[in-house]
């Protein structure tokens, strides 16, 4: 595992990396949620993600902590529907996780996304193999272990591996069968945000 | 597609500030997308706060004023609102007796509004949330997300707010509005698909000559498509579809519900039609209401809801209420 040790610097490069990716890819992000559920994952996250950036940049937090804490009460405060509290909690479980230290280990990030990634499976019910963001999120912690690289690819072939499920939670269990076929948003979405980890891990 | 919009990005702000303008009863707060009452908070009275999706007008916003809802969050289009309002909407009205939260059962929404109970709760105001399940379209619901909630919510809304407009206690007015959950099953038809602002493009594909059956009310297509069918058949298969799930021993309230695009000369052939199977199947109907009311933005089509009602229940129904979309009795 990666010797890089985090700084609130560094974490919040890591979010403004995940902005602009949600921003790039929020018409496919979109799409996707037209075929399975309401159109408009693309521009609620977009709409989070700029929050984020802004609150980030008025009052940088001191701490990777900190940082993680405002960017998913920003998220919990803009985005709204279902991501909104899922992924605002994601990024404040990881955050408390990580606890007030001004640096943290790969390891120590790993434990806090960990944290993260149980209290969206919590929150929402879910667990992996239900069509939904975890699918994603839940094999990208896991290879956090091995490197950052691999977690990206993990939960970039996780996104890809919903195509064929059936939906159990969320707007789209509400299709049945009829959910098969279409790629999560909220999976594709959360392996964006492990992509642009990897990134910033370099 | 043609929209009487300026941008995706502001439809809601915009419809926000025509109320406010139509309707002076209401506090509008444009910024932060909470409408109130304007004489809230009523004291003595506990408060009654929905929020939802915009896109499906007049819910909620339609629905504040004496005698129903006393403060409403709407959220983006389709898209639950944040807790942020709902705990603003909660203090706005809270007077000291309670806030009940009437939450459609759609995970945002009750991720949101269990978040903002929380929250609320941490500033002092107590409060309780009542689920609407009604929509019985969605099957195996121990595999999905569970019944969605859609026109139960108007009798929910009706029938807790006349108890709160009266001044029953929360306890009581929760226990009401589970008791109208409970009575009341939905179904909902498409015969187009919506166009959403932001994506500026039908929500899915239906083609001429064809129907959903068992929408939503997000643009969501429902479970089965088939070739068009007369209102006659619509209102067979609606309404046989609840009577599966609800045999009512007690007079029902029917609500024919528009999505938002079909002209009111249809729900009335259509309302027709559901009280004829209703006849049939001998099942007594005690009211009967007709309009767009839980609507999903342009989608043509609608939705039948039934919720079986005792004198009490009834009573609430008939009790006055005044807002800008329901209104009798005042």
């Amino acid at each position: 595992m990666s010797k890089t040790a985090f700084d609130a610097a560094l974490i919040v490069r890591w979010m403004t990396v995940s902005a602009a990716a949600v921003d790039r890819e929020a018409g496919r992000l979109t799409e996707l949620d037209a075929a399975i559920g309401d159109a408009d994952h693309g521009s609620n996250m977009q709409r989070g993600f700029t929050a984020v950036v802004k609150a980030l940049e008025t009052e940088p937090p001191a701490t990777p902590g900190a940082v993680l804490i405002t960017a998913g009460r920003q998220l919990i405060s803009t985005v709204g529907g279902a991501s909104g509290p899922l992924y605002g909690t994601l990024l404040r479980r990881s955050g408390k996780g990580l606890g007030e230290a001004p640096q943290v280990t790969a390891e120590e990030l790993r434990a806090g996304l960990q944290a993260g990634v149980e209290a969206v499976a919590r929150l929402g019910g879910a667990a992996p193999g239900d069509k939904t963001m975890l699918d994603a999120l839940a094999p990208g912690v896991e290879a956090l272990a091995v490197s950052f690289d691999a977690a990206a690819e993990a939960a970039e072939r996780g996104a890809l591996a919903t195509v064929p499920m059936l939906a159990r939670k969320g707007r789209a269990s509400y299709l049945g069968e009829r959910s098969i076929g279409h790629q999560d948003p909220g999976a594709t979405s959360s392996a964006l945000l492990f992509a642009a980890l990897a990134e910033v891990a370099k | 597609m043609k929209m009487l919009i300026n941008v995706p990005e502001t439809v809601v702000t915009d419809a926000l500030r025509g109320m406010a303008a139509a309707h002076p009863d209401l506090v509008v707060d444009t910024e932060n997308r909470v409408i109130v009452r304007r004489d809230a908070p009523v004291a003595g009275k506990v408060g009654l706060v929905s929020g939802g999706g915009s896109g499906h007008e007049p819910l909620h916003g339609g629905f504040v004023g004496p005698g129903m809802l006393d403060g409403a969050c709407p959220g983006e289009v389709f898209t639950s609102p944040v807790p942020d309002q709902m705990v603003r909407a909660a203090a706005a009205v809270d007077s000291g007796k309670g806030v009940l939260f009437v939450v459609k059962n759609y995970t945002g929404d009750v991720l949101n509004f269990q978040m903002a109970a929380e929250l609320a709760e941490d500033e002092g105001v107590q409060v309780a949330s009542v689920l609407v399940n009604d929509d019985v379209a969605v099957i195996d619901s121990t595999f999905t997300a569970g019944r969605r909630g859609t026109g139960a919510t108007l009798f929910v809304e009706k029938i807790a707010g006349a108890a709160a407009e009266e001044g029953a206690p929360l306890e009581r007015i929760e226990a009401l509005a589970r008791q109208v959950v409970g009575n009341s099953r939905s179904f909902g038809v498409a015969l187009s698909a919506c166009t959403t602002p932001a994506k500026g493009s039908p929500t899915f594909d239906l083609p001429a000559g064809e129907l959903e059956l068992g929408i939503g009310i997000h643009g969501e297509p429902g479970r089965e498509r088939r070739a068009m069918m007369t209102s006659h058949e619509i209102a067979d298969f609606a309404v046989h579809a609840i009577l599966e799930d609800l045999d009512p021993r007690l007079p029902v309230l029917v609500l024919v519900n528009g999505m938002g695009a079909t002209p009111l000369l249809e729900l009335y052939g259509f309302a027709a039609e559901v009280r004829r199977v209703l006849d049939e199947r001998r099942a007594a109907v005690a009211r009967t209401l007709v309009g767009n009311y839980v609507t999903s933005l342009d989608m043509a089509g609608c939705s039948v809801t039934l919720c079986q009602v005792d004198g009490e229940l009834l009573r609430l129904w008939d009790a006055p209420v005044e807002t800008p979309a329901l209104r009798w009795g005042r």
